[in-house]
């Protein structure tokens, strides 16, 4: 017999409602995540309950890039080891995230929070980007690197920085776009394949 | 019931977590919408960037519904074009423009044809800003709001005709312009066919024109704008001109 929400507590079914409004959970998977978090209260659910309440008091935007972080500014913005002679600009902490994971910049980031797309009504006063030439015009910064998905949104919105970026006194750089570690040729898209032509380099 | 076509990406939305709603411009069947499997995912991506010519197979139970493509990539036109910054900025705009002014299911075969000529020469910088301003003089031909250039709405003459009447759409000369010339529109030589040669302050011309026309008889009776991406699109283009 299948289990109507007539049948569940309204607490619990608060609970499942809630869970199945996470990326990746519809009702039936919050149903066990909810019955998994039940019986397991002590070890999951309290410490996951007390978590969250204080990651939504804690968290925040640091004022400085926009990674989410307890402190302000962030740990990455305050970590004097870091080059802060280079900012890496990125759509969304995922990609912040990514980029740290692949140990790739030792610099610091700054975090746009979005792309300019003109189709669902993103323009540049949506996006963090007054504090991003704010810090480019910072004497000891050197270097912005454009770290912007290889879409036409994505595009549109480096070449729209690169725009508002060219009075200040910094290079400007862009990941550049080709061939992926462990990628075949045969496999790859053509536009993939057109751009890692284009940006061939001297063997 | 179930059609296959080529067609040009608009558009694509997400759609839930892992699938997207695109918009695509087919010749045999006007901007038509339609699910996309998997549209969010990393083998769909490359494909469903605007601009990008694909081979698109539509399947739904009934006409009406929104139903579902199948798409292959036939020509990655914005993994092309994505370093340049003038060419995709035009890559957006015409898109924009196409998404905004279709109507839905309605096919229109000549701006289909005439969109693929712009979207394939948008690396020539030569030659697509005025090609964009014919796209678009195009397009308000194909929807019904055609442009009267071969003569003058004031004395009739065919000589000497410099200006566009923003209330006829209509042509008007030099001599009968000149009182109003603040309030008319400019009237490029090359949109009239006269001339091959355009230069960019001549396609600037033409897409104040155009877009003049396409806001006015198009977008505002239905509520709308022109696109943003068109807008960023002159702003950009005036920068180059100056």
């Amino acid at each position: 017999m299948p289990t109507g929400k007539g049948q569940i507590g309204p607490e619990l079914q608060r609970l499942i409602d809630l869970l199945a409004k996470l990326p990746g959970l519809g009702p039936r998977s919050a149903k066990r995540a909810a019955l998994y978090l039940l019986k397991k209260r002590e070890p999951v659910m309290r410490p996951l309950a007390y978590a969250l309440a204080e990651a939504a008091d804690k968290v925040a935007a640091c004022s400085t890039c926009g990674n989410w972080d307890s402190i302000d500014p962030c740990a990455i913005c305050a970590d004097a080891e870091r080059d802060g002679s280079v900012i890496c600009v990125v759509q969304d902490v995922g990609d912040l995230w990514a980029l740290e994971r692949a140990g790739a910049h030792r610099g610091l980031y700054h975090v746009l929070g979005g792309l300019l797309s003109p189709l669902d009504g993103v323009g540049p006063d949506d996006l963090n980007i007054g504090r991003l030439v704010e810090r480019a015009r910072a004497e000891s910064v050197k270097e912005v690197v454009l770290a912007l998905p290889a879409t036409v949104d994505g595009q549109s919105t480096a070449h729209y920085l690169s725009e508002h970026l060219a009075g200040c006194a910094v290079a400007l750089t862009r990941l550049s776009q080709g061939v992926p570690v462990g990628g075949e040729l045969d496999y790859l898209d053509e536009g993939t394949l057109a751009a890692a032509m284009k940006t061939r380099r001297p063997a | 019931m179930q059609f296959a076509d080529e067609a040009v990406v608009l558009s694509a939305r997400p759609h839930g977590e892992a699938h997207a709603v695109v918009e695509l411009f087919t010749p045999a069947h006007g901007r038509w919408a339609g699910l996309v499997y998997g549209g969010q995912g990393r083998r769909m991506q490359p494909v469903l960037q605007p601009g990008n010519g694909v081979r698109a197979e539509w399947k739904g139970r009934l006409s009406d519904s929104l139903g579902h493509f199948s798409l292959e990539l036939v020509n990655a036109r914005a993994a092309a074009l994505m370093q340049e910054r003038l060419s995709l900025a035009g890559l957006s705009a015409a898109c924009a423009v196409a998404a905004a002014c279709l109507p839905e299911r309605e096919a229109h075969a000549r701006a289909y044809h005439a969109m693929s000529v712009l979207l394939d020469n948008l690396d020539d910088a030569q030659v697509w800003p005025a090609l964009m301003a014919r796209w678009e003089l195009g397009l308000l031909a194909e929807l019904g709001f055609g442009l009267t250039l071969d003569r003058c709405a004031a004395t009739g003459t065919r000589e000497n005709l410099i200006y566009v009447s923003p209330r006829s759409a209509c042509a008007v000369s030099a001599e009968a312009g000149e009182p109003y010339k603040g309030k008319l529109l400019p009237l490029p030589a090359f949109l009239r066919g006269e001339s091959a040669e355009a230069s960019l302050a001549d396609a600037l011309d033409a897409l104040k024109t155009t877009g003049y026309f396409i806001e006015t008889r198009i977008l505002h009776p239905a509520g709308r704008q022109l696109p943003e991406a068109r807008a960023r699109l002159l702003e950009l283009l005036a920068k180059t001109n100056n």
